[in-house]
């Protein structure tokens, strides 16, 4: 059995984030890196293939094929890579993305899809189920546990108020939230075998796909600031004047 | 705006969830008649309420018993959109099955989802919707392109329901998603919750929430009590739910809920863009942590510099005094 696990490489978030002036996108540049939620899902998948004997593949759509977020879900463990790279794609929107990224799964021959519930970029958090949608898999978002077993994949999914357990045969789509599982570090012997390891580089036209995106930014602006107020420093009697604010706004 | 824009609607227990009421006003702001999809005996018996807030038509879906319903929501509204004509725009909330259902719906209908809007408006014959960005310190509006629905993911809290001046008594319509719909391939086994007793955290006119300063997992218990102490519900930054010390249910921020508490307690948090964009619209704020530079004191109404792990026994204590 092949697991994919969708990867999504974005700016180092310690980094303060932009916005381009002109296209009024999110500035990607500079060093990129795996994005912290995918590390989970790949952790995930790999935990599933180790227990099933099978294999986890990386798919990721990138610009200027970017490969060094990759190559860290390859050093913990997965076999191999698909990575979609297009001028064409700057811009796109979720479902473009979800398109391609079902176009590159259908091509592993995977039964099982493994993602972040979103990105710590963007934020979307659609296309994970806009892949299934496209594949027709059912989606199984949200996971906080996952555990495939004799062709049946059995999730908690995270509710408003709690979880529910929900499960699906195969082939089928899951979302996995962070803390789901614990990512592993790559092992020296790990990082060595992931510069071997094939990555596919892939464009729009190997997919067949047409860049089209249906939503534009009209505008941005900033917030109305929320004034900072009064910050001190404890002398040991903080909570002095933690309770006067409090009966000051009429709390206790 | 000409034209219906239609609401997906959540149940919570017997009722409807509170966003329901906040999708009915924010899709009269964008034109009407307006229509809501639901699944549930809870849905439907909300007919009177929902019309009482400006809704015309009931589209109930069958058969979402036992299946997760955002995909199959998404599948009924393509069925009644062949019975009741295209919206112009289709709201849901930012929420695990809103976004579900929003998704779906995208790839069915072929159009964009604009996420995690706080306000929506018409611009001429296009729909608007914005969302803040970079921790709420920018508002991006975004539109969708001629001739597409308007998929719009709206968070909570950021309309008011409003009643109509006349209450409607809507037209109910049942559909039910297409059999090949994959949402039917997927079974819900069982459902549990984790709330604390207490106060809803989203409801709760106190909030106190503890992230990382706390240090340890242990340390947890004196955000409960506080919480407790102050008629409040606690919750969480992502951080410490990530890292297991509490159910995601604690949750607030991007992922998590979206707080408005007449005054949220942050103890031990930075604040995380992620975090902020959660509670920035608390009416006061008071922060603890031991960053002088951290995030969250640029937006706290009282900021105290200091070790949460010290500071936060002597408030308990304080606030037992007074008693």
């Amino acid at each position: 059995m092949k697991i994919v696990a969708l990867v999504k490489q974005i700016p180092d978030q310690a980094a303060p984030q932009a916005l381009d002036p002109d296209s009024l996108r999110l500035v990607r540049a500079g060093k990129m890196i795996i994005d912290d939620s995918d590390s989970y899902g790949v952790e995930a998948s790999l935990q599933v293939a180790e227990k099933l004997a099978a294999e986890v593949s990386v798919v990721s759509m990138a610009p200027n094929q970017e490969t060094a977020g990759v190559r860290t879900a390859l050093a913990m463990g997965a076999a191999s890579a698909i990575v979609v790279s297009d001028d064409q794609l700057a811009g796109a929107d979720a479902l473009l993305t979800a398109r391609v990224l079902a176009a590159a799964v259908v091509r592993t021959g995977a039964e099982l899809v493994v993602a972040a519930t979103e990105s710590t970029d963007g934020y979307t958090g659609t296309v994970p189920a806009q892949v299934a949608a496209l594949l027709g898999w059912p989606a199984l978002t949200f996971a906080k546990e996952m555990q495939v077993d004799g062709g049946t994949v059995r999730i908690k999914r995270q509710t408003e108020d709690g979880f529910e357990e929900v499960e699906a045969e195969l082939p089928a789509v899951v979302s996995v939230t962070a803390g789901s599982v614990v990512p592993r570090y790559p092992s020296f012997k790990g990082i060595m075998g992931a510069k071997n390891k094939p990555v596919e580089l892939l464009t729009l036209g190997d997919l067949g796909i047409a860049a089209e995106v249906g939503e534009r930014v009209t505008g941005v602006r900033d917030a109305e600031a929320r004034a900072a107020g009064e910050v001190f420093e404890d002398d040991g009697s903080a909570e002095e004047r933690i309770v006067a604010f409090l009966e000051g706004i009429k709390v206790l | 705006m000409a034209g219906s824009v239609w609401i997906i609607c959540e149940t919570q227990g017997e009722s409807l969830a509170p966003l329901a009421l906040e999708l009915a006003a924010a899709a009269r702001r964008i034109g009407g008649p307006v229509v809501a999809v639901g699944c549930g005996g809870a849905f439907s018996r909300a007919a009177a309420e929902l019309g009482a807030h400006g809704v015309a038509t009931l589209v109930e879906v069958g058969g979402c018993e036992g299946h997760l319903q955002g995909g199959l929501i998404a599948a009924a509204v393509v069925e009644a959109i062949s019975q009741l004509g295209t919206p112009v725009a289709i709201l849901a909330g930012q929420t695990y099955t809103g976004r579900d259902a929003l998704a779906h719906l995208s790839v069915l209908l072929s159009a964009p989802v604009l996420g995690s809007a706080v306000n929506v408006s018409v611009d001429g014959d296009t729909v608007v919707a914005e969302n803040v960005i970079f921790g709420g310190e920018r508002v991006v509006s975004s539109a969708v392109e001629a001739g597409k629905v308007a998929l719009i993911g709206v968070r909570a809290k950021s309309f008011s329901p409003d009643p109509v001046a006349e209450p409607i008594s809507p037209a109910v319509v049942t559909v039910t998603a297409s059999p090949d719909a994959p949402a039917y391939r997927s079974r819900v086994v069982s459902s549990r919750s984790e709330e604390h007793a207490g106060p809803k955290l989203d409801e709760a006119a106190v909030v106190v929430a503890g992230g990382r300063g706390l240090g340890a997992q242990e340390n947890y218990a004196a955000v409960e009590e506080l919480s407790g102490l102050l008629g409040g519900a606690p919750g969480a930054s992502r951080a410490i739910v990530d890292a297991g010390w509490v159910p995601y249910a604690y949750q607030v921020g991007q992922t998590g809920k979206t707080v408005k508490p007449d005054v949220y307690i942050a103890i031990g948090i930075s604040g995380a863009t992620q975090h902020m964009v959660g509670m920035k619209g608390s009416k006061a704020i008071i922060a603890i942590n031991k960053d002088p530079e951290a995030p969250i004191f640029r937006i706290a109404d009282l900021g105290v510099v200091g070790d949460a792990q010290k500071i936060l026994p002597r408030l308990i204590e304080a606030i037992k005094r007074r008693r």
